[in-house]
């Protein structure tokens, strides 16, 4: 056990709990011991920490999932970005300083972006915000932004609550309801589909958000959804659904949902003889869904910011550049985040100044900023207006079939 | 008993003084260190009820995070629906005292539906032992976290945006030095060493006439009481939910606080729930400083794989935790020598 | 007669579901029998059994190419079995040594001290072994190459059962006569049986109590990992977090059955996964998790002990 050092008394801070009659093994010792060894670390790591540069650069602050469940997301993203600062700095960096892009991991975990948010304004001091990844990250550290008055600027959450908190809160990837009537009016004029199933993800916002926006479009056009079928991410048996989605004889069928359950949901239809075509959305981005679903996957469609096949010169570019540093294929993800680094820095450089203000003014009159993702126009909602890609999957690879403006 | 509760209101008053003539600065020049502040103050809610459930009653609960997401959702529900008209009628959002008070109600609301969950938590799992119990209390946790997902009112999964960051140190600090007094208070009594004895020996309390159904009860009740404020003040500050931030990881969280903490001392979860808030932010500055090769950062970031070691190693090599409990997890044989 | 189609389509489909909980649940109530705890960790087994199983995949198929065959024909029919069968081997083999080395490590020492302690190690041990394997092989999903040709098989009308599907429910038919053959007619199994009964009784009687355990291990987590291998089959998308629904289903499975009863482990494994399927096609498929948590509710509350259980005694 431990030992009971009742000759020496902790001075200063007594923490003594009451314990009537018991024996206290070593506590108020050890824990003095503690306080104190932990105090002194953690006053040099905020020395450490607390040294702010007075350095010229220009900082940024970017925060992503780098760690934990959305791992493969993050880790894409934040490439795209120092891709894009490389590229920037290599020639001279904006006003002729260097971008310093300060990454921040969130764990994907919730709360940890507010966080994040409170040490780049408050400690950081950061010129404005990159990220996060997801919505519901985003929508923790957007109402700081908003009231620290510094910018921030989503690459890739498409919740449009985000935009609504303020007007220093900015979107350069379009938001559900575009991806939805992007797939709705695929749906309706190239594949000239009358009726239609949707299976939702009701765990994920994205699936809900983008099914609602699906549906929105696709009556209010002259189709009819016959029934909104539902299924959790997670679950590996959609046989159940599948065969209550044979029983309706749709046109098309929408799969608003991410690649892991897509994969799974279009292998399994094929399993059971359900040879409608499926029309998914961005969440079907990955060489995971091909690699799941096999040949089930063929003919079938889905909406993106982005695709690597895409023949122009401007994103083969950027295809080679990444691939030489990262030796894999750049997805949605990275190109979206190249281009929302691109665009602040190209904000910055639009304001003149390293002003807050200024910057949130010049990030809302961007007009066809020109990125790999498309002609980036912010709107009068501070969202972008910029095109959205079909591609099909065919002989196990995506390829470009339109694009569609907005 | 007069001494403790002497020291309860002069710290509360401490709280009070500290947040009146500080808060503004800190929460705005120091807003980094702010949140960690905030954090911990939470965090230390949260392990100490733990502490009473599993601690001092011998409950091994896993779902303490489904408590603290009824907190959330029930106060930000009400603040949504119901603040503007309580902040019109205390003078506005910019009036403190509106705020404060409009904090607290909604926080009492909060933690009142976190106790009634906790009842109805504690209720069926009477009969359960051990590894049931812990079971039993996971499920419950996810089963409140999949309602909540599955509810259009409540945001599903979308998450939810509270309409105001009201959660200042008062509450914070305050709440958890009213905390540590209550479950304290309660354990140093009379009446309260039925908590002990049940943990210590259910059937041997049950023949000298302690109720252990009464003390499970109200332990959990307690205990998702507190978890409900903590979740109201998670809520308010935080400013948006989601079902994922309440799962099965975040009870893991707590739990590890109470065990590393020592289950059955309230002083050392309160250091435990301190340290393991501190941590992560160390890591983070520590990925910055740039001394661990970067191959091995993800390793150290990750903060369940250090987390699950910490058990591991905490339960083979001291499971009485880090700064002991008093009569909590020795084995039979121990104790044995001790007589 | 659609509806009756439908319903006997289900209950196929419930099986195959059923057989994996089974073989997860069987480690569960083993371990309980020989040791009085349950072992948190165990749905992680079942997840590293489909990742060796992902691992090994590859190297088999340079011996027995099943990857190349679309349709199973007579010629090919014994080498694709054979080879599935080898990585199933092959995982079984890793994850038992897994299974033991686990034992040793993490639950030997604490074997006298409170349950608590063990069920907190368990916990951790689970969330290491997830977080590990999702540290070293990326979060993202990888897919389990297939190990057999995916057909429907002839002759059953308007049934549709898949050939992984018969695969899973025939595997599971031989892992449990194998199983019930090794606990009731080898000296191993007499010394586990004999263990569940009276540990104190059985090291009087010169029974190396740590050897028996240790053999407990290996036969639940090879068991684990056979599902985790045949549940590939069918879904053959893998995720380091995957154990852990399965895992406390199948947990709520061996409590259904009586936990420490091995028949009861098989029969509450195949009850969930009919539930589960039921409820999912006929009800609303978000209770699909909701379904295990109400079944262990409801059967802690009326009869604690399992269908098939012993109704145990509390000495004091």
């Amino acid at each position: 056990m431990t030992d009971n050092q009742s000759g020496i008394r902790p001075s200063g801070l007594r923490i003594r709990p009451h314990y009537h009659n018991r024996k206290r093994n070593g506590c108020p010792a050890g824990l003095f011991r503690a306080v104190s060894h932990e105090r002194i670390l953690f006053i040099a790591i905020l020395a450490l920490s607390g040294v702010t540069t007075l350095r010229a650069e220009i900082k940024i602050g970017a925060v992503s999932c780098l760690t934990g469940a959305l791992s493969t997301f993050g880790v894409s993203s934040i490439q795209g970005a120092r891709l894009a600062i490389e590229e920037i700095n290599q020639t001279g960096g904006v006003l002729n300083e260097p971008v310093n892009l300060i990454v921040e991991d969130n764990a994907s975990t919730a709360g940890e972006t507010a966080t994040i948010a409170r040490k780049f304004i408050a400690q950081d001091q950061v010129l404005a915000i990159l990220g996060d990844l997801t919505s519901s990250s985003t929508m923790e550290a957007a109402p700081l932004a908003q009231a620290a008055k510094i910018p921030l600027l989503t690459p890739s959450a498409t919740n449009v609550a985000i935009t609504q908190v303020g007007s220093y809160i900015f979107r350069s990837c379009f938001i559900d309801q575009f991806t939805g009537r992007v797939m709705a009016k695929f749906a309706l004029s190239h594949l000239h589909a009358k009726e239609a199933v949707i299976l939702t993800d009701v765990k994920q916002d994205y699936s809900v958000g983008l099914s609602d926006a699906i549906q929105d479009y696709f009556t209010s056009n002259g189709g009819r959804i016959l029934k909104e079928i539902s299924f959790s991410s997670g679950d590996t048996d959609f046989r159940a659904q599948l065969s209550a989605t044979k029983a309706l004889h749709p046109d098309v069928i929408f799969l608003p949902a991410y690649y892991t359950e897509s994969g799974l949901i279009l292998r399994q239809a094929r399993q059971l003889a359900l040879n409608t075509t499926f029309v998914g959305g961005e969440g079907w981005d990955s060489p995971a869904l091909v690699q799941i679903a096999g040949k089930s996957a063929e003919g079938d469609y889905y909406a993106n910011h982005f695709s690597a096949s895409d023949p122009s010169p401007r994103v083969q570019r950027f295809v080679k550049i990444y691939e030489a540093k990262y030796h894999a294929t750049p997805d949605a993800l990275a190109a979206l985040w190249y281009d929302g680094a691109g665009l602040l820095a190209d904000a910055v450089r639009r304001a003149g100044a390293k002003d807050s203000g200024k910057i949130r003014d010049a990030l809302a009159a961007t007009r066809g900023f020109e990125g790999v993702t498309g002609k980036i126009s912010i709107d009068e909602n501070r969202n972008a207006a910029k095109p959205a890609v079909i591609l099909t999957i065919e002989n196990n690879q995506p390829r470009m079939v339109e694009q569609i403006a907005p | 008993m007069r001494r403790s509760r002497l020291l309860l209101f002069g710290y509360l008053l401490v709280c009070l003084l500290v947040s009146l003539f500080a808060e503004d600065y800190i929460s705005t020049r120091l807003a980094y260190y702010y949140d960690i502040l905030i954090t911990i103050g939470i965090n230390v809610i949260l392990a100490v009820s733990l502490n009473l459930v599993n601690g001092y009653t011998g409950q091994f609960s896993l779902g303490h995070a489904g408590f603290m997401a009824v907190g959330a959702y029930a106060s930000a529900s009400w603040s949504n629906h119901l603040d503007p008209i309580f902040l019109t009628a205390l003078g506005g959002p910019a009036n403190p005292l509106a705020t404060n008070v409009a904090l607290l109600i909604s926080m009492m609301f909060g933690a009142a539906l976190a106790a009634i969950a906790g009842l109805a938590v504690g209720i069926p799992s009477l009969r359960l032992r051990g590894d049931y119990l812990a079971i039993m209390t996971l499920g419950f946790g996810e089963i409140i976290r999949t309602a909540i997902l599955n509810t259009d009112f409540l945001g599903a999964a979308r998450g939810l945006s509270v309409s105001g960051i009201y959660t200042n140190l008062f509450w914070t600090f305050g709440v958890a030095g009213v905390a540590t007094y209550v479950v304290l208070a309660l354990v140093n009594s009379t009446y309260g060493r039925g908590f002990l004895t049940v943990r210590d020996d259910e059937v041997a309390a049950e023949a000298m006439g302690i109720n252990p159904t009464r003390y499970k009860v109200q332990a959990f009740v307690v205990g998702a009481f507190f978890a409900g404020i903590a979740g109201a003040l998670y809520g308010h500050f935080k400013a948006f939910i989601t079902p994922e931030g309440f799962n099965f990881f975040r009870s893991v969280d707590i739990v590890v606080m109470v065990i590393l903490g020592g289950m059955g001392s309230t002083a050392g979860v309160i250091m435990a729930a301190i340290l393991l808030t501190i941590l992560p932010e160390l890591l983070r500055a520590l990925a910055h400083t740039q001394v661990v090769p970067p191959a091995y950062q993800g390793l150290l970031e990750n903060r369940l794989i250090l987390y699950s070691l910490i058990l591991i190693i905490l339960m083979l090599t001291r499971p009485q935790g880090l700064f002991g409990g008093l009569t909590a997890m020795r084995s039979k044989t121990s104790r044995a020598k001790e007589q | 007669m659609e509806q009756v189609t439908l319903f006997v389509q289900q209950l196929l489909n419930g099986l195959s579901l059923g057989s994996i909980y089974a073989l997860i649940a069987l480690g569960y109530t083993m371990v309980y029998g020989v040791l009085r705890f349950i072992n948190f960790a165990h749905g992680d087994i079942y997840m590293l059994g489909a990742f060796f199983g992902f691992f090994a995949a590859p190297y088999v198929a340079k011996l027995f190419p099943f990857a190349q065959y679309d349709s199973f024909t007579p010629q090919n029919f014994l080498g694709i079995i054979s080879g599935a069968g080898l990585v199933m081997l092959i995982s079984m083999t890793i994850c038992a040594v897994i299974g033991v080395l686990i034992e040793k490590i993490a639950y030997r020492p604490l074997r006298n001290r409170p349950r608590l302690n063990v069920l907190i190690t368990a916990i951790g041990v689970s969330l290491f072994l997830q977080n590990i394997t999702q540290y070293f092989c990326g979060a993202q999903p990888r897919a389990f190459p297939q190990l057999i040709p995916v057909q429907a098989i002839e002759g059953l009308g308007d049934l549709t059962v898949l050939t992984t599907q018969a695969a899973i429910i025939l595997s599971t038919i031989v892992l449990l006569i194998l199983l019930r053959f090794i606990v009731m007619k080898t000296k191993l199994g007499m010394a586990m049986r004999a263990l569940s009964l009276n540990p104190e009784a059985c090291s009087l009687m010169g029974v190396n109590i740590d050897t028996v355990i240790s053999f407990t291990f290996v036969l639940g987590s090879a068991l684990a990992a056979a599902a985790g291998v045949l549940v590939s089959l069918d879904s053959p998308s893998i995720t380091p977090l995957m154990g852990n629904l399965p895992g406390i289903k199948a947990f709520v499975a061996a409590v259904l059955g009586g936990i420490g009863n091995i028949s009861g482990a098989a029969l509450g494994g195949l009850i969930i996964g009919e539930l589960e399927t039921l409820v999912v096609g006929y009800l609303r498929p978000e209770l699909r998790d909701a379904i295990a948590f109400a079944v262990l509710i409801v059967i802690l509350l009326f009869k604690p002990t399992g269908l098939l259980g012993r109704v145990e005694r509390e000495k004091v």
